[in-house]
């Protein structure tokens, strides 16, 4: 079993190799890139969706705390970018940890108002402080510099960001099959039953949201640093939604459907432009109708008709 | 002093009792499906922007608000039939991603059809303030508040004293058993969307004059509706009423004594902490989990 679990990695390596040389322009290149992105940002959070069953409105409220640490901390302050996305990763890890406790007391329904609402004090937050911001225009991101080598064209992001998403597979698909792994799904089981064979449900469910929001927080940094420019939009509800559809999408507790997801819906509104002011119908319609014919989303999906297990 | 509380607390029990017939949808469709539809601040934005259209098609005043209510609760019921009936029993996430969908399909539908504008709407009697120990009270306030009395009034007395009303509560608290005394269930959903959403539109209709209208201002208000039912103990139609004059009114204060800018924050900060304290609301009773 363990083999046929890494021959999926293998094959992502090997698409992360050859893709760079097959795509046509740097359009599709930037493409992948973002893609890859939020690849590793899906992966974390259908850790918490997908294998813990607890759901989060608030995520892009993480990954905006990581953006903007990147934006802030260097241009008003002159840290160094390492340091300033460790520091975001850090306070976010510890905002995370602090309103763990408490939200996870919380079930279903409460538990997406909790996150949500606290993914929407963040982005107004952002909005509001505008002498470090600025406010809802955002504003601009310094360079990434790695040991005096600046980090600047597309290909060399490419590269970054394809290691980092192989890592990301690598770790998950070693977490899933560790005890903290298979505690989590039991969890998503029946928390009560659970608990009765010693897991200490709390304990993990803070752990994993911690996990996942440093996750967030991180590829924030990232995005903001290749973008070269921040603004409260990528911190907002609406982002929160499309991550989760992501992870819905692809298929909850599916790495690969994770990866899935994330390219899907990274191209979709690309796709869509070409629907001149109906993209939002047209989007909106996608969800509904993949959600009410694959509920499982689509990996599992596909999986379960061609007979075999991912 | 006093004149300044006043005045705040007016503007917040005005906005609080649209946030209360948001509140109130979320509930309906809650009970009756254990759904919570984030497509229920599009019903309010619907109901401001059709009225703000049939009014400037010239039709008379209560010819317009009746089709400004009516057709949002049959989109609603068109939600309820084509997507949440096919996928009954879903998991929470999905049925999310569902009323979100639709949420998106109406916005978007709107905004083609209206265009991005922001709306104005006359008010129902004039805009002339009344004056109360110094603070101004609009009239429109008093449509706003008189309304959602008597909607809630007439809520009080469907529950409570028709049998239509008893067959809803009862598939609330155990839907098999309603099915098994012969209640109808699908019908009482199709209800519930349908009373919902037109809970939603009367609320958008009634505080436009006030506020304008625009295709995306049904988000916020939405959330806000949601976190008013929050507040009150997801499932309690009480509740959700207080809750959501709760919300207006910390809001409003809020905004006047410590910061406009964060107004829209005040409501998502209260609902945590409320949260951190009291897991089911303030009105949720106790519940045990089963394995």
């Amino acid at each position: 079993m363990k083999k046929s679990v890494y021959n999926g990695l293998y094959l992502v390596i090997a698409i992360l190799l050859v893709l760079p040389f097959v795509l046509p322009n740097s359009f599709y290149l930037d493409l992948a890139v973002r893609m890859a992105i939020n690849a590793v940002i899906v992966l974390g959070l259908n850790l918490l969706i997908g294998f813990a069953g607890q759901i989060s409105l608030g995520h892009a409220g993480f990954l905006g705390i990581g953006a903007y640490a990147s934006a802030v901390l260097p241009t008003h302050f002159g840290w160094h970018p390492l340091l300033a996305m460790g520091a975001g990763a850090a306070a976010t890890g510890l905002l995370a940890g602090l309103v763990a406790r408490p939200i996870f007391k919380l079930k279903g329904h409460y538990l997406a108002m909790a996150t949500l609402g606290l993914g929407i004090i963040i982005n107004i937050a952002l909005r509001n402080e505008a002498q470090w911001t600025g406010g809802p225009d955002g504003m601009p991101v310094p360079g990434m510099g790695l040991f005096g080598f600046e980090l600047s064209s597309d290909k060399q992001w490419y590269w970054v960001v394809a290691v980092l998403l192989s890592v990301s597979v690598w770790a998950s698909l070693n977490l899933i099959d560790s005890p903290f792994g298979r505690a989590l799904r039991a969890l998503h089981g029946s928390e009560v039953a659970s608990q009765v064979v010693g897991v200490d449900v709390v304990r993990y469910k803070v752990a994993i949201f911690v996990l996942s929001a440093v996750f967030a927080s991180l590829m924030g940094s990232v995005t903001a640093h290749y973008v070269g420019f921040v603004s409260p939009n990528f911190a907002d509800f609406f982002h929160s939604i499309e991550l989760v559809t992501m992870v819905v999408i692809g298929g909850m507790a599916s790495v690969y459907g994770s990866l899935v997801g994330a390219v899907l819906l990274t191209a979709l509104p690309q796709a869509l432009a070409t629907f001149e002011g109906w993209e939002t119908v047209v989007f909106g319609a996608i969800l509904m109708l993949s959600m009410i014919f694959m509920p499982k989303g689509l990996v599992p999906t596909l999986a379960a008709k061609f007979g075999k297990g991912e | 002093m006093l004149a300044q509380f006043l005045q705040f607390l007016f503007s917040g029990i005005t906005v609080g009792a649209t946030y209360a017939l948001a509140a109130l949808g979320f509930t309906l469709i809650y009970n009756a499906s254990n759904v919570i539809n984030f497509a229920q601040g599009e019903f309010i934005m619907l109901g401001g922007m059709l009225a703000v259209f049939f009014t400037q098609m010239g039709l008379p005043l209560p010819v317009a608000l009746l089709l400004a209510i009516v057709v949002p609760a049959i989109v609603g019921v068109l939600v309820e039939k084509l997507a949440i009936e096919p996928v009954k029993g879903a998991e929470t996430v999905t049925l999310i991603i569902i009323t979100i969908g639709a949420s998106l399909v109406i916005r978007g539908l709107t905004a083609v059809i209206f265009g991005k504008g922001t709306h104005s709407m006359p008010a129902f009697s004039g805009d002339a303030p009344i004056e109360v120990l110094g603070a101004t009270l609009l009239p429109q306030s008093l449509w706003v508040l008189g309304v959602t009395a008597l909607v809630v009034v007439a809520l009080w007395y469907f529950f409570n004293r028709t049998l239509q009303g008893k067959a809803m509560l009862a598939t609330s608290y155990n839907r098999l058993a309603a099915e098994l005394v012969g209640i109808n269930t699908s019908w009482v959903l199709f209800m519930s969307f349908a009373m919902s959403a037109a809970l939603g539109a009367l609320g958008g209709i009634l505080i436009t004059p006030i506020t304008l209208t625009s295709y995306d201002v049904g988000i916020m208000l939405g959330l806000k509706g949601f976190v008013a039912a929050v507040v009150g103990g997801l499932g309690n139609g009480l509740g959700a009423v207080v809750g959501g004059l709760l919300v207006g009114i910390l809001e409003a204060m809020g905004a006047g004594y410590i910061s406009s800018a964060y107004k829209d924050a005040i409501p998502f900060v209260l609902i945590l902490f409320i949260l951190f304290f009291m897991p089911r609301g303030l009105f949720g009773g106790k519940s045990t989990d089963r394995v």
